[in-house]
């Protein structure tokens, strides 16, 4: 473990990542001491007024502080990214297991059913799936972890496969160690470095997808401070008032960037091939 | 040790491995991995399979041990047929019978400490509570020469002989009958490999172990012993008392194997059978007796009719027509 931190330290684009993730999250923890105003508190003499001492990002056409609602949609994101990026990564990591454990007609019957999921594009399939339960927070954390299950699943087996190669499986089995225990004990163990990798990549995906479902008005409802919410808000105004819009998107483009920073550098920090 | 009674037998095993292809994933025909051996063994005898590689010497020990399901044949041991007993209360039985792996280097799970691949062997069968498994497991990498400092380091920390030391103490910790050595000394360096050879040895004797070695090491064969069996594509060719075999084989295939071991004695020179060509695909055996293609003795009795496996002299077998009573 201490090896791994030094490892990320030393490799600058990773501790880029890392640092601007770190970032994000103190943001969303401390959003109501960092925040000035309430996001939904509205200064009804300042509508869309630029930045200014008073108002760091401006106000927009409510006459609500932008920079607010920015570090309060730092929390939106993270809490959608982590549930629903941990509702696909455990169903992932299960049916994956299972799949690629038992083979036969149980990796069938879950990888055709995978196969279904993958048919759609990702905005369409998370849009549908928040179509036919109802545009709430919730539900988009749902359909975002529906639509991340079939990469997790994937993944997971194609490991799984690789792991069962290795001869200690068989001496598992030889020494009479349930399939239960070889599951949890020996194979998942072994996949978890892809599985971590994973998690970080996906959780930008998910930061992503949840502002566009908002964007588009089926993901968090307004006057809840969301990023995609604000850019749909912003998208009227965007020739008088750009800080409306210039804001969140600024704030959407550096999480996924750091994220992805991380997420590309963990993967070659783990990979097996390249230790050593 | 020939009075000793026997422990394990195995009856006409056979494991054939199906060939799917073709759009439909349909049999298109089988792998004779093992074609229908038979042998049986004493207590705290052991036996080793010889055989070039791809001659179905792993397959069948794993298939004894039900790691995989044979296709046909016995194996009694205790006077139960293995193959009868469900699997699932199969697993409760496995305590009887260990596996040493070739590897060593992907038989231990790279994230298990050495003391929990020791303890887990004796959870999984109840043996015992966890305080006295960690006990036990003190106990056994002293026995088989490592040090208690070790328990807690992971398997990449050691070298290879040492992790074959781990996989011993891992398979003898729950005190077996039986064990099958899978190649356990061929991935060694040959020093170290004397080393883990008398540990077996010795081993053997204090927990009144019955091996079976299977090896491609005709050397090490010798050395270890009592009987050996030679497989040749998926058959038993000839089977003996080790010194019977060594010094008087009678299978034409045994005789160019033992011509083919190195010989440093400058006064005694052997004269080399050199065997032509390869091992033939196992899913396309020749007719026949499976050794006439590479035969120097092969007649025409080979090409038609394969040899049945029989008791020529006093606890010598051999599957030959050479041999046939006329």
């Amino acid at each position: 473990m201490r090896d791994f931190t030094r490892k990320i330290i030393e490799d600058k684009v990773g501790l880029v990542g890392l640092i601007g993730v770190l970032l994000v999250v103190l943001l969303a923890i401390f959003a109501p001491i960092i925040a000035p105003y309430a996001p939904d508190k509205m200064h009804t003499l300042h509508t869309m007024e630029g930045p200014s001492s008073q108002f760091l990002f401006g106000t927009d056409e409510f006459g609500r502080d932008i920079f607010s609602r920015v570090v309060y949609g730092a929390q939106v994101s993270l809490q959608v990214g982590l549930i629903a990026v941990g509702i696909g990564a455990f169903f992932g990591l299960l049916f994956g297991l299972l799949a690629g454990f038992f083979q036969g007609k149980i990796d069938q019957f879950i990888m055709r059913i995978m196969d279904i999921f993958f048919a759609f594009p990702d905005i369409l399939l998370a849009l549908t799936i928040v179509a036919v339960l109802g545009p709430s927070l919730t539900n988009t954390m749902i359909a975002i972890g529906i639509v991340f299950t079939p990469v997790f699943t994937r993944l997971i087996r194609s490991a799984v496969l690789t792991v069962k190669e290795n001869e200690y499986i068989t001496n598992a089995e030889a020494v009479g160690v349930s399939n239960t225990k070889i599951i949890v004990k020996h194979i998942a163990p072994n996949v978890m470095a892809p599985f971590i990798v994973q998690i970080t990549l996906a959780l930008s995906g998910a930061i992503l997808t949840e502002a566009g479902l908002s964007f588009l008005g089926l993901g968090v409802q307004p006057p809840d401070p969301s990023w995609g919410v604000m850019l749909n808000e912003s998208r009227s105004y965007m020739e008088i008032a750009p800080w409306m819009m210039a804001f969140p998107v600024t704030a959407i483009i550096i999480t996924i960037f750091c994220f992805n920073l991380l997420g590309d550098s963990l993967r070659d920090l783990l990979d097996p091939k390249l230790k050593q | 040790m020939s009075n000793q009674p026997v422990v394990l037998e195995v009856k006409n095993l056979k494991k054939h491995f199906p060939i799917k292809g073709g759009v439909f994933k349909t049999t298109q025909g089988y792998v004779k991995a093992v074609d229908g051996i038979s042998f049986s063994i004493k207590e705290n005898e052991t036996f080793s399979i010889v055989g070039e590689s791809g001659c179905g010497k792993s397959t069948a020990g794993r298939t004894i041990l039900r790691l995989l399901e044979p296709t046909e044949g016995e194996v009694w041991f205790n006077g139960e047929n293995l193959y009868d007993i469900k699997k699932r209360a199969f697993r409760k039985k496995r305590k009887d019978f260990q596996l040493i792996f070739q590897d060593p280097y992907s038989s231990l799970n790279p994230r298990m400490t050495v003391q929990e691949l020791l303890v887990e062997p004796l959870l999984t069968h109840d043996l015992c509570s966890k305080k006295e498994a960690i006990e036990k497991a003190k106990e056994m990498v002293d026995r088989v020469g490592l040090s208690e400092k070790h328990l807690s380091r992971f398997p990449h920390e050691f070298s290879g002989g040492q992790r074959q030391r781990i996989s011993i103490a891992r398979a003898l910790i729950v005190h077996p009958k039986l064990v099958i050595l899978d190649e356990a000394v061929s991935a060694l360096d040959v020093s170290v490999q004397s080393q883990i050879l008398n540990l077996l040895i010795d081993l053997q004797e204090e927990f009144e172990l019955t091996y079976i070695f299977i090896s491609h090491d005709l050397n090490v064969v010798k050395h270890l012993s009592d009987r050996v069996g030679v497989m040749y594509l998926g058959q038993m060719m000839e089977l003996a008392k080790t010194d019977d075999l060594y010094k008087e084989p009678l299978h034409p295939y045994t005789k160019a194997l033992l011509s083919a071991i190195p010989n440093l004695s400058t006064t005694e020179k052997k004269e080399r059978i050199i065997l032509q060509g390869d091992v033939p695909d196992p899913s396309n055996p020749p007719s026949g007796c499976p050794f006439r293609l590479r035969c120097p003795a092969a007649h025409d009795r080979c090409v038609t009719e394969n040899p049945v496996f029989q008791e020529v002299k006093n606890d010598h077998w051999v599957a030959c027509h050479l041999y046939d009573e006329k």
